[in-house]
């Protein structure tokens, strides 16, 4: 049963091959025997979910099943979830109990999906790794000596380790398409705009975007299908017609236009990544498309860039958590700063800190023009590269990371390098374009990702490549030996 | 912390490599503009939830230590 894709488990649950309820307590069973392995989930609360199941499947029995009815999703904890403990992986959240839903949240609700838990994540969505998370590191079910990626460690892990069978997850600058790479997924990160961040807990507005990690390009195209869509809670939220995502999944793709970035291929890119990613250009070329070599000129001054404004915009977001009216509040304090002070000294992880202060400093007056107005225009050249490259190219293809999944502790104490693990997906987030990664085969048994950008609102078309590959290629159905 | 901090800003000075003179900022990453909505409260009433999120509250106000002497 933990083979089985959203598609499969759907039509199982319609010809009545199971219930939600046994569907659910199987999931549950697993993660019973194989979370404390991988620590993939921060909060699992069996009634929860168990009634969940059992109101799906009285929807079941009613006929207004849905695509995801009954089917258990687990849910990345930067959602808020009413009557959830929804943490962001951090401390500052510990105690906090969501008093209401995400807008993510309610539409997996409304079509009666089934909450199987909150998975672990960094801290504030901030790391590549998750090992900044205050509930420790997530542990790749690939080898559990290796980190899963980040921020999004705990979902991926999830469906990677068969504990659940798709999560959501976000991406900042990279968090989705990172870990779906290394622990051998497929994610989408939407265009910016898509996917409501109402109630989901802020790093950098006007970056942050959720999406969906899947197994397959045909379950994010069901996931997307639940969570796009116009909301007025969100004024970031793009109004436009809602899409079916599935429709043109199996189109053609003979004809197409795929841009080879040279810039993503450079110094940095671990060989034996580059030939797994080569082989995956040869496959499109057999399924009909035509390869052309584009330039993004400027995709090495993204991680500057990005640094200055995603911490900028948290150093504003995370001004909230002073401990007066929810979140952690610090035992002893003399007076009113230094109730603040504490709170926050205790309550965040270093690189948490790390970002607070960067952001504080380049918005600083004096600063604000050499760093946050500097990055912001290097922003729109980045922004134009992609344009020009659109104009030569349907979709561009290059590497979602640098490397495979590398040993817990090996980037922990150099931010810089960790860093650099974000060098092909930052861009698109920078852009507010969309990506996805799927599995494009394995480096010494690790999942080596294949990224794919599109044009605004392209995201059917990218789940559409993706699917085409994935009914061509084997690489999205292994899955690792010991969670088998 | 402070090595770690150089470090970061090391990093974000190689944005200097590049002229921007006559770059606009992107602030937005579709360069739309914010829609405008009608002035409505939409907002449903929270207060008793929000209160007992609260470490510290007394009725209906949050406690925090003594501001005005």
């Amino acid at each position: 049963m933990q083979n089985l894709t959203l598609k499969e488990l759907s039509e199982g649950l319609k010809q009545k091959k199971f219930s939600s309820l046994e569907l659910t307590k199987f999931f549950l069973n697993r993660l019973d025997l194989h979370n404390s392995s991988i620590n993939a989930f921060i909060t699992i609360d069996k009634d929860k979910s168990l009634a969940m199941a059992k109101r799906a499947d009285e929807i079941i029995k009613e006929g207004n099943q849905d695509y995801l009815t009954g089917i258990p999703i687990a849910q990345k904890d930067i959602f808020c979830a009413e009557g959830w403990k929804t943490t962001c992986g951090s401390k500052m959240l510990d105690n906090f109990i969501a008093p209401y839903d995400s807008t993510v949240i309610s539409k997996f609700n409304a079509a009666g999906a089934v909450n199987l838990g909150k998975t672990n994540m960094d801290e504030f969505a901030m790391g590549s790794s998750n090992e900044t998370s205050y509930y420790g590191n997530v542990k790749n079910p690939w080898d559990i000596k290796t980190v899963p990626g980040g921020s999004s460690g705990g979902s991926a892990a999830a469906v990677a380790g068969m504990l659940a069978p798709a999560a959501t997850a976000t991406d900042t600058g990279g968090s989705i398409r990172q870990p779906a790479s290394l622990c051998g997924l497929t994610g989408l990160k939407p265009t910016y705009g898509l996917v409501s961040r109402y109630g989901m807990i802020a790093f950098a507005s006007s970056l942050d975007q959720a999406g969906p990690m899947c197994h397959t390009a045909e379950d994010c195209a069901a996931m997307m299908n639940v969570m796009s869509g116009h909301d007025p809670k969100d004024s970031t939220s793009i109004e436009r017609e809602k899409e079916n995502y599935l429709t043109g999944i199996n189109n053609s793709i003979k004809g197409l236009k795929i841009g080879v970035p040279k810039e993503f291929f450079s110094e940095g890119l671990d060989s034996e990544v580059e030939k797994i990613i080569e082989q995956g250009i040869n496959e499109y070329k057999k399924l009909g498309a035509e390869i052309v070599e584009i330039s993004l000129p400027n995709n090495h001054l993204s991680i500057p860039v990005y640094y200055v404004i995603a911490p900028a915009e948290a150093s504003s977001n995370l001004s909230r958590y002073d401990g007066v009216r929810y979140g952690y509040r610090t035992k002893e304090y003399d007076d009113l700063m230094d109730m603040y002070c504490k709170t926050r000294e205790e309550g965040f992880g270093d690189e948490v800190k790390r970002r607070i202060m960067i952001g504080t400093y380049v918005l600083s007056a004096g600063y604000y023009d050499a760093y946050y107005l500097k990055a912001q225009k290097i922003r729109r050249l980045i922004s134009e590269d992609f344009k020009k490259a659109f104009e030569k190219c349907d979709v561009i293809l290059g590497p979602s990371a640098p490397s495979v999944a590398f040993p817990i502790g090996d980037k922990k104490e150099d931010p810089l390098k960790m860093y650099m693990q974000d060098v092909y997906t930052i861009s698109t987030n920078l852009a507010g374009l969309p990506g996805l990664s799927m599995p494009g085969g394995l480096m010494n048994n690790l999942p080596v990702g294949i990224q794919l950008i599109g044009n605004y609102f392209s995201e059917a078309k990218l789940l559409n490549i993706a699917h085409i590959f994935q009914t061509n290629t084997n690489w999205h159905n292994l899955t690792p030996e010991e969670f088998k | 912390m402070s090595e770690k901090l150089e470090g970061i800003l090391g990093l974000i000075d190689q944005m200097t490599e590049v002229n921007t003179d006559s770059i606009e900022p992107m602030a937005h990453a579709l360069d739309i503009t914010q829609p405008l909505r009608e002035d409505k409260v939409t907002e449903v009433d929270m207060r008793e939830k929000s209160l007992k999120l609260s470490n510290e509250t007394d009725q209906s106000l949050f406690i925090v230590p003594r501001v005005i002497e």
